[in-house]
């Protein structure tokens, strides 16, 4: 890895990336509701080489009992890598890094699922990644939202979600694989639009405080790009096609 | 699982029809559901491939990687191939450690292809006692609509049918990659598996989720193009008699032989 690092130009004086995108331009996105036959939502995305499918169950009976709570529902989120997503075969038996991007992932979705119409009741959200590239929390994320909305759970707003970073001293939207493994910054951010509201961040790297305020508007635009998609999604499943269902 | 009113109602109705010749969905006793393989589904694994067969989906990628061999298998490489059911894929299954239908699901799609020797393990050497290649193939179920045996087993099929394979030299007793070299990964032959699950006296092939509810017994046979039976698994809680298991025999080949077709058309450019 160390001899590759020196020889990848990350951005050029043109201010082209490594892959040939602008400093403002996010990767190839595809994003679509519906497509599993058991779920009761499902979504799958393609976020630059990122395939990831999303199922959605509930709100349904908890078990085990003792995690209810009479006031609420609760929102479980299990995010999850198959072996042959990544290079080097993975463990199937889920990992820190999983279970700590489930996590946060369900306190992302969180501010936006309006549990409190569902006590007693659990939605499951199940995540699994075909394939993993850079930014894999930012579009399960993404589809996450989608596959909720597509259960027909009410919800405040979607949350939608995108990267941003510094690679070669320049902020930009949606760092991919190579960027992440020789940037400088790496940014997740999670964002409801209408509500303006972020649900999702995280950083690792280092960036001044100007940096920092550039980051998150980077972030925040990207995750008002997803935004269009997701709605896009929603309406092409349950607007656009109802003649022919 | 406790049985419940609906349960009866549909093993009767299942029943009733078999007795008119007749399936549940429609199809004829001895016809499988729509077999569709979309193969290098992922391309990250060195080989995939996204199965649905009726409503039933599955994916399975295949990894190849250098791997130390078994100690009384020096001379041969190690192939693998599991299996499992995510929580997406019906609202009955759950996180967590594997139950024991899972298990048998991977271990039966493991021996019908191991058994047939369609990888052949003794080209997967890179130096005698030292280092041999791993061939992983992991199969996940997305959607479930029964008979994940024959599912898992066509995904993996046809996932190392179109597998690519790095090349490995020793350097330093290490298996350093040898780079711009990728060959066709050693397949000898193409298995087919067929379940076929008796309800009443009926004995159906590819049977659905409703029939796989209902049935008394199932058999799992796989099958080579040279009409030999290389593996066989019996389950649930009835028997065969020894006619019916010489049909179901028949039956695999017959069924099988078609199946074979359809995966080397799938697999075939890639």
């Amino acid at each position: 890895m160390g001899g590759r690092e020196s020889t990848l130009v990350l951005l050029d004086e043109k201010g082209i990336r490594c892959d040939g995108r602008k400093v403002d331009e996010p990767r190839r996105i595809m994003i679509k509701a519906g497509g599993l036959k058991n779920a009761d939502g499902s979504a799958y995305i393609e976020f630059g080489d990122n395939k990831i499918l999303v199922g959605v169950y509930g709100p349904r009976d908890v078990h085990p009992k003792h995690m209810s709570n009479t006031d609420t529902g609760i929102l479980r989120v299990r995010y999850h890598m198959e072996p042959f997503s990544v290079s080097e075969r993975k463990n199937p038996a889920p990992s820190r890094r999983e279970i700590e991007i489930s996590k946060v992932i369900k306190e992302a979705l969180l501010p936006a699922v309006m549990l409190e119409k569902f006590p007693r009741t659990a939605v499951d959200v199940f995540i699994e990644v075909l394939q993993a590239d850079g930014g894999s929390r930012c579009a399960a994320l993404s589809a996450a939202s989608v596959a909720l909305a597509d259960a027909g759970i009410p919800m405040r707003d979607l949350v939608a979600s995108c990267a941003a970073g510094k690679v070669a001293d320049t902020i930009v939207l949606d760092v991919n694989n190579e960027e992440d493994q020789a940037g400088q910054a790496d940014m997740p951010v999670g964002y409801m639009p209408q509500l303006k509201k972020i649900t999702l961040l995280q950083l690792d790297g280092v960036l001044s405080p100007e940096e920092f305020k550039k980051c998150v508007e980077t972030g925040v635009k990207g995750c008002e790009i997803v935004y269009e998609l997701q709605k896009k999604a929603l309406t092409d499943k349950y607007f656009q096609n109802r003649g022919d269902q | 699982m406790t049985t419940t009113v609906i349960d009866d109602l549909r093993r009767s109705q299942i029943l009733e029809l078999l007795d008119q010749g007749k399936r549940i969905d429609g199809r004829a006793l001895d016809e499988p559901r729509k077999l569709t393989v979309e193969v290098d589904a992922i391309p990250k694994a060195n080989g995939s491939a996204r199965v649905r067969l009726g409503d039933t989906e599955v994916i399975c990628g295949v990894k190849i990687q250098p791997d130390r061999p078994f100690p009384d298998m020096g001379d041969k490489g190690i192939f693998i191939c599991t299996a499992e059911l995510l929580p997406l894929s019906h609202p009955s299954v759950e996180t967590g450690p594997p139950n024991p239908d899972v298990i048998e699901l991977a271990r039966v799609v493991d021996r019908g292809i191991r058994e047939s020797h369609m990888v052949d393990v003794s080209q997967l050497v890179i130096e005698k006692n030292k280092s041999v290649v791993g061939v992983f193939a992991d199969i996940v179920v997305v959607d479930y609509d029964g008979n994940l045996f024959d599912a898992c087993s066509y995904a993996a099929t046809a996932a190392l049918l179109t597998s690519k394979m790095p090349k490995w030299e020793m350097k330093d007793d290490v298996p350093t990659l040898v780079e711009g070299i990728e060959l066709d990964l050693p397949t000898t032959t193409i298995p087919v598996s067929i379940t076929m699950a008796k309800i009443g006296n009926h004995i159906v092939v590819d049977p659905n989720s409703d029939e796989w509810d209902s049935m008394d017994s199932r058999i799992t046979i796989t099958t080579d193009p040279d009409g030999n039976i290389v593996a066989m698994q019996k389950g649930g809680n009835d028997g065969f008699t020894i006619d019916e298991i010489i049909k179901c025999g028949d039956l695999s080949i017959k069924v099988g032989a078609q199946i074979r077709e359809n995966l080397k058309q799938a697999s075939k450019g890639s």
